[in-house]
C-alpha cells in the first residue's frame, strides 16, 4: 500500500497552484541568504526535487528549453492531471482479463489513478534557465558511453536475475516494490526525482552534521562535516558513506562505499563498480532554491565523469511518515497472485 | 564531536560513570552541559539506553523465554523460540515503571497476557515494523539527535524510524502513524515533547505491553551531565490505563570518536519470515546446512 498523507496534499496544492504559478516565488529580490548561528548558509526546511525534466535528453535537443516549449509541455501534463481527476463513469465495464495493456505500475489491470501521483507538473528551472534535461555534462545531456567492464557487469547482473523469474522470490521484486528504498534513486546519491510520487526531503543542520531525510523510506542520510573517517570497508551502508566540507557558500558532499544492493539497481547505477564516487554540492540559491549538482565518478564505468544540477524547491506543508513496508500488501499479492497463476497453469 | 576518549561504557561500567557524576557536586555537573548559541542545553549526539527495559519494563525475574509453554514442572520455552536457547531467555530487570506496576484495565491486562502467549506472531519488533513511542528510546540499538535553533529531528538506528519533533504545533495530527506526530517545546533545560496521533499497532517492550491509538506521550529530556540525559516518559491512554503513568531511565552518550549511527534496515532481513511461503520454491527447513 502506498498511500501517504502528503501526496493527497501535494495532489491538492498541484490543483491550487496550477502550472508556472509557483516557479514565480524564488524571482523575488533583495533576497539575503539564511545563515545558521555559526555563519553557514541554513540549507534546512522540507524541500522537493520534483519535475517533469527528465534526467536524460532525447538527442538532439538543446539543454535550454523557450518558454513557449515550456508552456507547451506544463499544460500538457497539466491537461492529463485535468482528464484523471474527472469523475470516472460508475457504469463503465470491468477491464477485460488480462488487463487493457496499458504499461507501467498499472500492470495492465488499473493501479493508482491521478491522485495517487506527484510526477512533477513543472519543467526544471535552474539559475533562471528552462532545462530539457538534469545531466549537463556530457554536453548532449546523456549518459556517457559505457565502458566494457560496465557492459560486462550490466550483463552479469542481468543473468544473475534471469536465473529465476521475476515473481519468483521477494529478492526479484524491486528495492521500492519490497519497501527498501524509494523508487528511482530518490535517496541517492544523486537524489533524483522519481517521477512517481513524494519526492520530498527534510533537511536538518548542526554545525559538525547536515542531516537529510528522504520521505520515502523515511531514509535518514548522515553527512558529517570535516576531514573524512570513513567506515571499514566491511560495512557498506545504502545510501554510502559520506562527508562534507564547506567551500564558501556551498556544501560539497563525497560519498563512496554503497551498498552492493544500491549499486546494482538499473537506472543511474547501472553498470557500476565499488569504486562509485559521488560529488554533491549544495547552494542556496533564493528563499525557495537549493541548487544542488552532482557528479558521478567511476572510471571502470563511464569513460568520463558526467555532471546534473538539480532545482531543490521549498515544500509548504509537512512530510509525513511514508510506513512502507508495514502496509505492504502489494508484495504479499505479487507473489502469492505468481503462485495462483502457476497453479492455474498447471491445471491445479 | 567530543574530544572525550572513552571506548563505549559497558552497561555496569556506564552505571558506574553515572554514580560517579551523581556524587559529584550537582551545580559543577550542570555547569558542564553543552549548550547552542541559543543557550539551551544541546542534546546533539549519539544516546542508547542501557537496561533491560526493551525486554519489559516491569520489574521481572529473568525467565527462559520471551514465549513459554506449560512444561511438566515448570513452563519451558515455546517451539516458536526454542532454539534460540539463552540467547532468547530473558535477563531480569529492576523495571522503568515508576511506581512498579502498569496500570491495566482488566481487558488490557487480559491482552498483555495473550500477547506474551502468541509472542513470536505478535511482536512488531520481529517484522521489523516501525517502533513507535515510548519503545523507540530504549530499544537496543542507539538513536541520533539533530538539534537546531529551529529544528529537532531523531533519528533511530532501528527500522530507520525517523521522528521530527515540530518545534510549531501544526495542529492536531492528519493522520494516526507508527512513530506519532510531536511537537516539542522547552521548560527551562527540560525538552518537552508530546506525541500523539499513534495508530495501536506498536508496543513497549517485548513483554507485550500495549496501548490504543488514543495514547498521548509526554516526554522529558533533561540533559544531567554532557553524557547523561535523564528521560522520563508519561503515558495517557484511558483505553487501556487507569492512571496516566511514567516510565523513567537515563540515557547515555557515546563518547567514541568513530562513534556512528549505524544502518538497519531490517525490512530485508524479515523477508524470508514474511514472504519465503510465497516463493516459486520455498526453502524448507531453513536450518541453514
Amino acid at each position: 500500500m502506498r498511500s501517504s498523507a502528503s501526496i493527497l496534499t501535494l495532489a491538492l496544492m498541484a490543483v491550487a497552484a496550477g502550472p508556472l504559478a509557483t516557479q514565480a516565488l524564488g524571482q523575488a529580490t533583495g533576497w539575503v541568504m539564511p545563515r545558521t548561528a555559526d555563519g553557514r548558509p541554513d540549507l534546512q526546511g522540507n524541500w522537493t526535487n520534483a519535475t517533469m525534466t527528465p534526467i536524460q535528453r532525447p538527442e538532439g535537443v538543446g539543454l535550454a528549453l523557450p518558454v513557449d516549449e515550456v508552456e507547451r509541455r506544463e499544460q500538457g501534463r497539466w491537461d492529463r492531471i485535468q482528464r484523471g481527476a474527472e469523475a470516472s463513469d460508475p457504469d463503465r465495464e470491468a477491464p477485460p482479463v488480462g488487463g487493457d495493456g496499458s504499461t507501467g505500475a498499472a500492470g495492465g489491470v488499473g493501479g493508482y489513478n491521478n491522485f495517487w501521483i506527484d510526477a512533477g507538473n513543472q519543467v526544471a528551472m535552474y539559475n533562471g534557465e528552462y532545462r530539457s534535461s538534469l545531466i549537463v555534462d556530457p554536453p548532449d545531456g546523456r549518459y556517457p558511453p559505457r565502458t566494457e567492464a560496465a557492459r560486462a557487469r550490466i550483463a552479469e547482473r542481468r543473468a544473475v536475475r534471469r536465473q529465476h523469474g521475476q515473481y519468483d522470490n521477494p529478492e526479484n521484486r524491486p528495492l521500492a516494490e519490497r519497501c527498501i528504498l524509494s523508487f528511482g534513486s530518490n535517496g541517492g546519491p544523486p537524489m533524483l526525482p522519481n517521477y512517481f510520487y513524494n519526492n520530498n526531503y527534510t533537511i536538518v543542520q548542526t554545525p559538525d552534521h547536515i542531516m537529510i531525510m528522504t520521505e520515502m523510506v523515511h531514509d535518514v542520510r548522515i553527512i558529517r562535516i570535516g576531514t573524512p573517517n570513513p567506515l571499514p570497508g566491511e560495512i557498506e551502508p545504502y545510501f554510502g558513506d559520506s562527508w562534507g566540507h564547506w567551500e564558501g557558500d556551498t556544501l560539497v558532499v563525497e560519498t563512496m562505499n554503497y551498498h552492493p544492493t544500491q549499486i546494482a539497481q538499473v537506472g543511474v547505477f547501472a553498470g557500476t563498480s565499488k569504486d562509485l564516487k559521488v560529488t554533491e554540492r549544495f547552494t542556496r540559491a533564493d528563499e525557495n532554491t537549493i541548487n544542488y549538482e552532482f557528479t558521478m565518478e567511476d572510471p571502470s564505468t563511464w569513460t568520463e565523469t558526467w555532471s546534473g544540477e538539480v532545482p531543490f524547491k521549498r515544500l509548504p506543508g509537512q512530510v509525513y511518515e511514508y510506513a512502507c513496508h508495514e502496509g505492504n500488501y502489494a508484495l504479499f499479492n505479487v507473489l502469492s497472485g505468481a503462485r495462483a497463476q502457476e497453479r492455474r497453469d498447471n491445471g491445479r | 564531536m567530543s574530544s572525550h576518549r572513552t571506548p563505549l561504557l559497558t552497561a555496569s561500567g556506564a552505571s558506574l560513570v553515572a554514580l560517579l557524576v551523581s556524587a559529584l557536586v550537582p551545580s559543577a555537573a550542570e555547569a558542564q552541559i553543552p549548550r547552542g548559541a541559543d543557550g539551551r542545553p544541546d542534546l546533539n549526539g549519539l544516546w542508547q539506553a542501557l537496561g533491560n527495559a526493551h525486554w519489559d519494563i516491569e520489574p521481572h525475574q529473568a525467565r527462559a523465554a520471551l514465549q513459554l509453554q506449560e512444561g511438566p514442572l515448570t513452563p519451558v520455552p515455546a517451539k516458536a523460540v526454542l532454539s534460540f536457547g539463552a540467547v532468547g531467555s530473558v535477563p531480569a530487570g529492576l523495571g522503568v515503571v515508576v511506581g512498579g506496576e502498569i496500570p491495566y484495565l482488566p481487558e488490557a491486562r487480559a491482552r498483555r497476557i495473550e500477547n506474551q502467549a502468541l509472542w513470536s506472531e505478535r511482536d512488531p519488533e520481529i517484522k521489523c515494523y516501525l517502533p513507535g513511542v515510548p519503545r523507540a528510546t530504549y530499544m537496543p540499538y542507539p538513536f541520533q539527535i539533530f538539534q537546531s535553533a529551529q529544528a529537532f529531528f531523531i533519528a533511530y538506528e532501528y527500522a530507520s524510524a525517523v521522528r521530527n519533533v515540530y518545534m510549531e504545533d501544526p495542529g492536531p495530527p492528519q493522520v494516526d502513524s507508527w512513530m506519532g506526530q510531536s511537537v516539542g517545546h522547552w521548560e527551562g533545560d527540560t525538552f518537552v515533547v508530546v506525541a500523539n496521533g499513534f495508530n495501536d499497532q506498536t508496543w513497549f517492550d517485548r513483554a507485550g505491553n500495549h496501548h490504543s491509538y488514543q495514547m498521548v506521550v509526554t516526554e522529558r529530556y533533561t540533559m544531567t551531565s554532557p553524557y547523561h540525559i535523564m528521560y522520563e516518559a508519561t503515558i495517557e491512554d484511558e483505553l487501556t490505563f487507569t492512571r496516566p503513568w511514567t516510565i523513567r531511565m537515563p540515557l547515555y552518550k557515546h563518547v567514541a570518536e568513530n562513534a556512528r549511527l549505524g544502518q538497519f534496515k531490517c525490512v530485508e532481513f524479515v523477508e524470508e519470515l514474511m514472504y519465503g511461503e510465497l516463493r516459486k520454491r520455498p526453502i524448507g527447513s531453513g536450518d541453514g546446512r
